[in-house]
């Protein structure tokens, strides 16, 4: 007679961590990771050790002192007494205002010049390859340069356009183009305007509900509503009905020539532009690669199986063809978005005062705090960088295909 | 673990900057050669001639150092630094003097923990302006775009005068010298600010240098001067003694063409005779040769050849002596005796 049993269970024995192959990987990576943190750690006491050596410490006091110089862009109040905090929340303040504008124009210029660069077009092919090729073959930096100093000589100087018969004029009478940036009228907000802005925000909504009404009508009936002009004219139609029925609450402050400079308005300054455009049109061309890559990943049946639906190309890309690319997109995309926030800080080079200009360029000059600064940046960058994945990469999770 | 790796290499740098454990003067002999920290191109003060050889105000004390420890006016190697990088090299241990027209200002002094060692040149922040448009004074400038170069004291004095007298104005900062005097040229700034020496370097180097006036405000005090690190005081004796000996040579009318002849023929000025090493132990006293001083001044001449050869006015730049004259003649410019 047989007994089945199972096999006598092994007791651990130390000497398994390394004989037996279930353990001594692990027992190898514990080793490499205690090592690896002494190392760092060993690096870490180093620098303390030399910094003290030296008479120095970390520390962030200078943070609360007065910072003691001027920011021409300030999306806060900050002056010369402000302190260097405030100085660098400013730049912060600066790299995403340009970051922001950077990507929204890199995903337009990229998707349009993605699509086109699949046109049955010969010369719109043509010319979208003769963008990628040469925005994304030459770096980022020459092009911020190139556009900044393009800027400086070809645009007039605010002095051209003084006097009886100036040499220049502003641009219908209300936008000047100088080389010191562009001047554009400033909405002033009079009694009234809130109620402008409510109807705008309400027609933002109808919008909304429109295209899903004309959707559902789509998917329901089979009937086909024109969208591009019922949109526009429900976006503006009701806003400025009531913007002339009210008697025109929103005056606009026209910017004016006094003194050395343009007074009133909204100025856009030239370092500003130069780095939005450059890093919006450099990242454009590899954004449309992704997007190239995006669409031909779809295969060509779908296309065909769409027009022998009678669908019209555009609708074909619009809705069979963009979906199912989005998620082949999207995730390089993300990256593309990072490499032009970090791109930003090469604003220096133009005098624009992102985070780099101020906290690690004129503080750390001035304060002498190479460490605790250049710490600080990178934290800063770190988390603006995380904080743009999270949200790219939700973004990404409701895009994907949803497998049912 | 990303936290971790940021300090290792912060910490990898730090390391650089300790390796430099014996005295300065011992390992500028070892090598061979002097690691003189200069501009990167400011014509009159440091700049590369046509055949590659740096020359200039700065560079001339540069070479006179050389010359005093080690015999030789070109043991030199030069690192061109920049408004920011400039306090990172010497800190480090790159460079073992930084002679690069810096402002002795107390915070660099006392916490940045470096040694200014005297002063060269007596400086002061100016502006310049194109003639076409009228001003005669910074005090007219409220509301202009003003160029300057970050990474100085330039911005901060910029921000008190304008404060002080309660005008606004614009600053477009730029990284280099170069880039700004772009901008101004193509008229996107209205004014242009640096020391007036460099006003003067930068004007001299423009296609038409009547058509910009430099105003006669000057909003602040720039003693420009070499410097060298905190902690060794042997070194920073050296530096400063050879800037003297450059300056009490003017005084003492020893120039690089007669120094050799002076030294071997002996004077009946005492003075004269410690300071050329045929009188008294002054070398042994700072760790160097007998003839130190000879070397320095027969290196680049005293101060006030250097001045006049660079900087001087029959020279493109042509800066007057004024506060930079000795001290016989009413400017600044003074030694301590040797003795």
């Amino acid at each position: 007679m047989t007994t089945l049993s199972d096999p006598p269970r092994e007791s651990f024995r130390l000497s398994m961590l390394l004989n037996d192959t279930r353990y001594r990987s692990y027992t190898l990576q514990f080793i490499a990771l205690v090592l690896l943190l002494l190392l760092f750690g060993y690096l870490a006491s180093n620098l303390v050790t030399n910094l003290a050596d030296q008479g120095q410490n970390i520390s962030y006091k200078f943070l609360g002192e007065p910072a003691g110089y001027d920011i021409n862009q300030r999306p806060i109040p900050y002056d010369s007494q402000s302190t260097h905090m405030r100085a660098a929340i400013v730049g912060v303040l600066n790299t995403l205002i340009v970051s922001v504008l950077g990507c929204i124009t890199a995903t337009i210029l990229g998707v349009l010049a993605g699509v086109a660069r699949l046109s049955p077009n010969w010369l719109l092919r043509k010319l979208m390859s003769v963008y990628v090729e040469i925005f994304r073959n030459i770096p980022v930096f020459i092009w911020i340069l190139i556009i900044f100093a393009i800027m400086a000589a070809a645009m007039p100087a605010p002095r051209a356009f003084r006097g009886e018969d100036p040499e220049a004029s502003p641009l219908f009478g209300i936008i000047a183009l100088t080389n010191r940036g562009v001047y554009i009228p400033k909405p002033i907000l009079e009694n009234g305007s809130g109620i402008v802005f409510a109807v705008f925000l309400l027609s933002i909504v109808g919008v909304f509900f429109y295209r899903r009404y004309a959707r559902n009508l789509l998917f329901n009936t089979g009937k086909l509503l024109p969208t591009f002009w019922p949109t526009l004219g429900i976006l503006f139609l009701p806003a400025l009905l009531v913007y002339f029925a009210l008697g025109m609450p929103i005056g606009w402050e026209i910017p004016e020539l006094k003194g050395f400079n343009f007074q009133g308005g909204v100025q856009i300054r030239g370092s500003l532009i130069a780095l939005w455009l450059a890093l919006g049109i450099y990242t454009g061309a590899f954004v449309a690669e992704n997007v190239r890559a995006g669409i031909q990943a779809v295969s060509a049946g779908q296309t065909e199986a769409a027009a022998a639906l009678g669908l019209r190309p555009r609708r074909i890309m619009n809705l069979v063809i963009l979906p199912q690319a989005l998620r082949v997109i999207i995730p390089p995309l993300i990256s593309q978005y990072l490499n032009l926030t970090k791109n930003s800080s090469l604003a220096i080079a133009v005098g624009y005062m992102d985070i780099t200009g101020t906290l690690g360029g004129i503080t750390l000059n001035q304060t002498g705090r190479a460490i605790e600064a250049i710490l600080l940046l990178m934290l800063f960058y770190l988390a603006i960088s995380l904080g743009i994945s999270a949200i790219m990469n939700a973004y990404n999770n409701a895009m994907k295909l949803k497998e049912r | 673990m990303r936290k971790t790796v940021f300090l290792g290499t912060v910490a990898v740098a730090g390391m650089a900057a300790g390796m430099a454990a014996a005295t300065t003067l011992e390992d500028v002999k070892a090598r061979g050669s002097l690691n003189c920290g200069v501009n990167t191109g400011l014509v009159g003060f440091a700049s590369p001639n046509a055949n590659g050889e740096w020359e200039g105000f700065d560079v001339g004390v540069c070479r006179a150092v050389a010359a005093a420890v080690l015999g030789d006016p070109t043991a030199i190697q030069f690192v061109p630094t920049t408004g920011k990088t400039r306090f990172t090299a010497l800190a480090s241990g790159e460079i073992d003097v930084l002679a690069r027209n810096t402002t002795w200002t107390f915070s660099r002094d006392t916490d940045l923990k470096f040694e200014f060692v005297g002063i060269n040149y007596y400086d002061g922040q100016g502006f310049m302006v194109p003639k076409e448009l009228g001003v005669t004074s910074a005090k007219e400038l409220g509301g202009a775009t003003i160029c300057i170069q970050t990474g100085t004291t330039t911005e901060l004095n910029l921000a008190d005068y304008f404060r002080k007298n309660n005008m606004d104005y614009e600053p477009v900062p730029i990284e280099t010298d170069n880039e700004a005097q772009q901008q101004y040229l193509a008229g996107a700034c209205d004014a242009y600010t640096t020391d007036a020496s460099g006003l003067a370097a930068v004007r001299a180097t423009f296609e038409n240098p009547s058509d910009h006036v430099i105003l006669p405000e000057i909003v602040s005090k720039e003693p420009l001067g070499p410097l060298v690190r905190h902690g060794d005081s042997e070194w920073g004796d050296i530096v400063r003694w050879t800037l003297n000996a450059l300056v009490a040579a003017e005084e003492l009318n020893i120039s690089s063409a007669n120094v050799k002849e002076l030294a071997e023929a002996g004077t009946d000025n005492p003075e004269m005779n410690r300071l050329l090493g045929t009188e008294g132990n002054l070398g042994e006293m700072i760790g160097l040769e007998s003839d130190w001083a000879v070397n320095a001044i027969a290196a680049a001449g005293n101060y006030g050849e250097l001045f006049e050869k660079n900087i001087g006015e029959n020279t493109p730049i042509g800066l007057a002596r004024g506060l930079n004259a000795q001290w016989t003649e009413g400017g600044l410019i003074y030694s301590p005796p040797f003795r």
